[in-house]
């Protein structure tokens, strides 16, 4: 559009611009895994809730869930890992560390978020798995 | 009738100097207005490619005795001395000054400010910022100027003319570069601030926006040029790009070699290279010496032949990755950038590149000009502090102290003047200077604006390079004047006015054609070698008739008339130059 | 710098195609292409030099220094932005298209309109607000190594605007003051010869400052001096929102004002 000084301003792509890059891509498939995170939480209170009512009804619900909507799953998995990575990357930049008056490398910040993540992630893994077997 | 812009101050030029100029005058006088033209956003200034850093006496072991007899010594005597003691008292406030408004010097383990020593200095006293420190002032010092309204700028202005009558300034005449219209900014007391013409070379340090506007501004308008034959070659730049290697590089340790792997300079009254590091010697000599032992290996077969042309090797390897990355970070990438060496892993090669102009408008101690109300500071301006060759490291600094001056002379004088004058005659001169903009914009010609800049660059570059004679520089003056007289015949292609970058080139070359003809003449007639002019048919220094300024004065389209000033010597007399062994 | 001469060096012919406009006989811009035989050591900025000297006088960019340190020459090569002084021939394919700088208004040919980038600088407030009042006399501040790297590397930007190209906030919303700036703020508030935060507050942690930013993250992956000015807007985020609930659960600190919070600042 030009301008009455003269000037001309391009029009923005409204609704495509996240296709013209790689960086905006991600960006925007970071956002969308918010989406996946949300669906996560509900069947996270969801299963709490039937937990409250005792195992049976527990193991109902998760298998019925298995067996109803093993894609869902899979696909919150999926994003919900991206989302908790694509987070961890960009840690060092809202949480620089300094040592000693030197900054901390960006790589091992972001390496000690990834290891803990994993730590944990076992951690959980391995309650649920021997939990359930007890 | 022109747009005319009424200000008390109108200050051209927002580099170092014109932006420390105005911040002088906001802050001491609120009330003035100011008018502060640039032909480019003022943190696009030259001041910013300024890497090593600017000198001022910091440490206990140093004295202001040292500063001023490194700094005479340095320009061959040709520097005023009382200009010169002025400039290195006032040197450390300066700077501190700057560290109040947030420079970001580099510092000591105790939080002090840092120095680092320079070419030709007998204790460091270069304070820097990393190898920035060109660029921390000037976004420092533009960050500042937000501060204070009275400063309202005028960015992208070209400026064009400068108005005068009578002995006085009352005003320039510059474009608006987004709308091609001229308006006349009449004033009361303008500063000019333009920085140097390293582009009348074609192998340079200077940025595109260095082509000596100012500097023929107030030659057109009868100010003299003073000691234009006084160029500097800066001995380290990249081959082909001419991008610059600082000296800070070697303050920090850096060694030059030839193809032989040998550090030549101890054979040009440098040496010995032993012990190292030390002032004053070897690779730490001034900047006119070293470019000058270039050239005398490049005549002994002696330098290294890249593709784009002849080098010798700067080697920083020992100064390891840390210390590099610490203090040469910018050294470093330009390095791996352009000429694609990683100096923590290889030499780097550098050869002499044409990097300031030591002489420049003829200004006093006060900054002031022969024309009431006019001021320059700044590279395009001659105070002189530099002499026959500036000191690393001393341009900087002179930027702040004489930037300063000229903003509380300008301020002093725009608030007592009552001159009167007409009014309608000024604005017809104004529209004389807009009326020949029109016309070159629709001349028709057959030379072109790139085909005379090139030719301009070579004659320069093979008259009056880093050794002349009567013979080239002869040379030189001819063919400067054909040159001028074709520019006369030039035409633009570009015929729109938003934007017109080929008829501000047209401009710029204007200039420079004035500017390099007064340096061809200049140099000419000085016939004896000093500082960063040597003649090889004049070897020697010859203070009985040279220890004087040159004066070029314009006298239209015939050579400049030159007339000669008597230096200022308050307590130094001339003596032999000595660096290296015998140094002290 | 020098224009870089012809020499022995390889020569590739490249075709160069530059979004023009000029709005004295435009409507609108248009591409038109340039056959440019380019030497293989040449920036981008040498080529386009080229077809200014002999190709087309007409053309208009912004340059000067050459060497990465001016911020000018920024502009759109092959939809990147990019400081075309900084980038090498060598590293594009035969065919590269130059466009000015997106998200700003075109002036003219490769040509942006950058006063409300400036305007946005200033807003910020970019300068000293001295903590401690000292004159000239009284000498140097005290700043340690580490005060100064806190701060150092958000005192890199170049103002070349490649960031606010490279935003998509701010293709959508050209108010928003923008990466740049909100890291110029940044840098002035971690200063130890600074009061801190509180005199910007009120552009930095508007909705126009740092809430309109929603971390993409171009900015940084394109700043061609590291300033990374996505890491000062999440951390001056952080900052912001400790500064909103300790007013809210201590309201009688805020009495005591200007002083930054030990650390709080990272
Ligand atoms: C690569 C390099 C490194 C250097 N390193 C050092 C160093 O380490 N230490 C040191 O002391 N010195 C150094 N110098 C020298 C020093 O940087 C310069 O001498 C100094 O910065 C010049 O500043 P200035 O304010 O006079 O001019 P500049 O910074 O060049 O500014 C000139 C201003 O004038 C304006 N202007 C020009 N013509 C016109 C016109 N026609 N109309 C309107 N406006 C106009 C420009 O837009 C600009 O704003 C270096 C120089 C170079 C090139
Ligand atoms: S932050 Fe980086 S990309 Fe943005 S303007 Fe500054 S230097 Fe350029």
């Amino acid at each position: 559009m030009k301008l009455t000084n003269g000037n001309y301003v391009r029009p923005p792509a409204r609704y495509s611009w996240w296709l013209r890059q790689g960086r905006y891509f991600r960006y925007m498939m970071r956002e969308l895994s918010s989406l996946f995170v949300g669906i996560f939480s509900i069947i996270m209170i969801c299963g709490l809730y039937q937990l409250s009512q005792g195992e049976a009804q527990f193991t109902a619900f998760t298998s019925s869930l298995w067996n109803n909507f093993w894609w869902l799953s899979v696909i919150t998995f999926l994003f919900v890992t991206y989302h908790s990575y694509s987070w961890f990357i960009v840690t060092p930049k809202a949480m620089p560390l300094r040592f000693s008056g030197k900054k901390v490398a960006p790589w091992i910040i972001i390496g000690a978020h990834m290891i803990l993540w994993l730590i944990c992630s076992i951690f959980i893994w391995f309650i649920f798995t021997n939990g359930g077997a007890q | 009738m022109l747009n005319k812009i009424n200000s008390d101050v109108v200050i051209i030029g927002a580099g170092g100097a014109g932006l420390r100029a105005a911040i002088e005058i906001a802050r001491s006088q609120p009330d003035l207005s100011i008018a502060l033209l640039s032909k480019v956003y003022p943190m696009r200034s030259h001041t910013v490619a300024a890497e090593g850093g600017a000198a001022g006496v910091a440490k206990d072991e140093d004295s202001f005795d040292n500063h001023f007899n490194d700094t005479v010594a340095g320009g061959d005597w040709l520097c005023d001395q009382d200009a010169v003691e002025y400039f290195i008292h006032q040197a450390p406030k300066e700077l501190t000054q700057m560290e109040h408004w947030g420079c970001p010097w580099s510092r000591t383990k105790e939080g002090k400010v840092a120095v680092r020593p320079f070419g030709g200095m007998k204790v460091e006293r270069t304070w820097y910022a990393a190898d920035k420190t060109g660029f921390h002032m000037l976004h420092t010092l533009f960050q500042t100027s937000l501060k204070y309204p009275g400063i309202k700028r005028y960015d992208e202005y070209y400026s064009i003319d400068l108005i005068s009558e009578n002995g006085q300034c009352y005003g320039v005449t510059a474009l608006d570069m987004r709308t091609g219209q001229i308006k006349f900014f009449r004033a009361k007391s303008v500063i000019i601030a333009t920085g140097g013409a390293g582009r009348v070379f074609p192998f340079t340090t200077n940025g595109a926006i260095k082509t000596g506007d100012g500097m023929a501004m107030a030659y057109r308008a009868g100010v003299p040029l003073k000691d234009m034959e006084f160029v500097q070659y800066h001995p380290t730049g990249l081959p082909g790009t001419g991008i610059l290697i600082t000296e800070g590089s070697r303050g920090e340790g850096g060694l030059l070699v030839n193809k032989n792997n040998y550090r030549y300079l101890q054979d040009y009254n440098l040496g010995p290279p032993d012990p190292w590091p030390r002032k004053k010697a070897m690779e730490l000599g001034p900047r006119d010496r070293l470019s000058q032992a270039f050239w005398q290996e490049q005549q002994k077969g002696n330098t290294i032949q890249t593709p784009f042309g002849d080098a010798v090797h700067l080697d920083l390897r020992h100064l390891g990755e840390e210390k590099i990355n610490e203090r040469l970070p910018m050294v470093r990438e330009l390095a791996i950038n352009y000429m694609g060496v990683d100096p923590v892993h290889e030499p780097i090669p550098v050869r002499p590149v044409v990097h300031y102009t030591m002489g420049g408008i003829d200004t006093d101690i006060e900054a002031a000009t022969r024309l009431k109300g006019l001021y320059a500071a700044g590279e395009c301006a001659c105070v002189s502090i530099n002499g026959a060759n500036r000191l690393g490291s001393n341009s900087l600094t002179e930027l702040l102290v004489f930037g300063s001056k000229a903003g509380a002379n300008a301020a002093e004088f725009a608030s007592k003047t009552s001159e009167q004058v007409d009014e309608a005659l000024l604005e017809n001169m104004a529209k004389q200077s807009a009326d020949k903009v029109a016309q070159l914009f629709h001349h028709q010609g057959k030379e072109t604006i790139p085909g005379l800049r090139n030719e301009m660059n070579t004659i320069m570059e093979a008259g009056a390079g880093i050794y002349r004679t009567e013979s080239s520089l002869k040379d030189a003056v001819n063919q400067l004047t054909q040159l001028k007289s074709r520019f006369a015949d030039i035409e633009l292609t570009d015929k729109s006015n938003v934007y017109n970058t080929d008829l501000i080139q047209a401009l710029e070359l204007g200039s420079m054609i004035d500017v390099a003809r007064a340096m061809a003449v200049s140099a000419l007639n000085r016939q004896e070698s000093r500082g960063s002019h040597q003649r090889l048919d004049y070897v020697e220094r010859d203070d009985k008739n040279f220890l004087r300024h040159t004066l070029a004065t314009f006298a239209g389209d015939d050579n400049p008339t030159i007339d000669y000033r008597d230096v200022v010597i308050t307590k130094s007399q001339p003596a032999e130059r000595v660096y290296g062994g015998e140094s002290k | 710098m020098s224009d870089v001469k012809t020499s022995q060096k390889s020569v590739r012919q490249v075709e160069i195609e530059i979004l023009r406009y000029n709005p004295d006989t435009d409507e609108k811009p248009y591409f038109q292409t340039y056959q440019v035989p380019c030497q293989e050591e040449w920036v981008i900025l040498d080529a386009v030099n080229y077809i200014k000297d002999n190709l087309d006088r007409s053309l208009s960019y912004r340059w000067s220094c050459h060497m990465a340190v001016c911020g000018s020459c920024g502009m759109m090569v092959n939809g990147e932005p990019t400081l075309s002084c900084h980038a090498f021939v060598r590293d594009m394919p035969d065919k590269i298209t130059i466009e000015p700088l997106e998200n700003f208004p075109i002036a003219r040919d490769l040509i942006v309109d950058m006063d409300g980038f400036v305007e946005k600088l200033s807003s910020v407030k970019p300068y000293i607000n001295a903590a401690e009042e000292k004159t000239v006399e009284q000498g140097t501040y005290q700043q340690l190594p580490e005060q100064l790297q806190l701060y150092k590397q958000y005192t890199q930007c170049i103002n070349c605007m490649l960031c606010y190209s490279a935003c998509p906030q701010m293709a959508l919303n050209d108010g928003f003051v923008g990466p740049a700036a909100l890291a110029l703020a940044h840098r002035y508030n971690l200063d130890s010869r600074d009061k801190g935060r509180e005199v910007r507050e009120d552009v930095v942690a508007s909705n126009a400052g740092i809430w309109e930013c929603s971390f993409v993250g171009a900015c940084s992956e394109v700043c061609p001096k590291h300033v990374d000015p996505a890491a000062a807007i999440q951390q001056t985020k952080i900052a912001a929102t400790g500064d909103y609930f300790k007013k809210f659960l201590m309201p009688w600190k805020n009495a005591q004002k200007g002083q930054a919070p030990e650390g709080g600042d990272q």
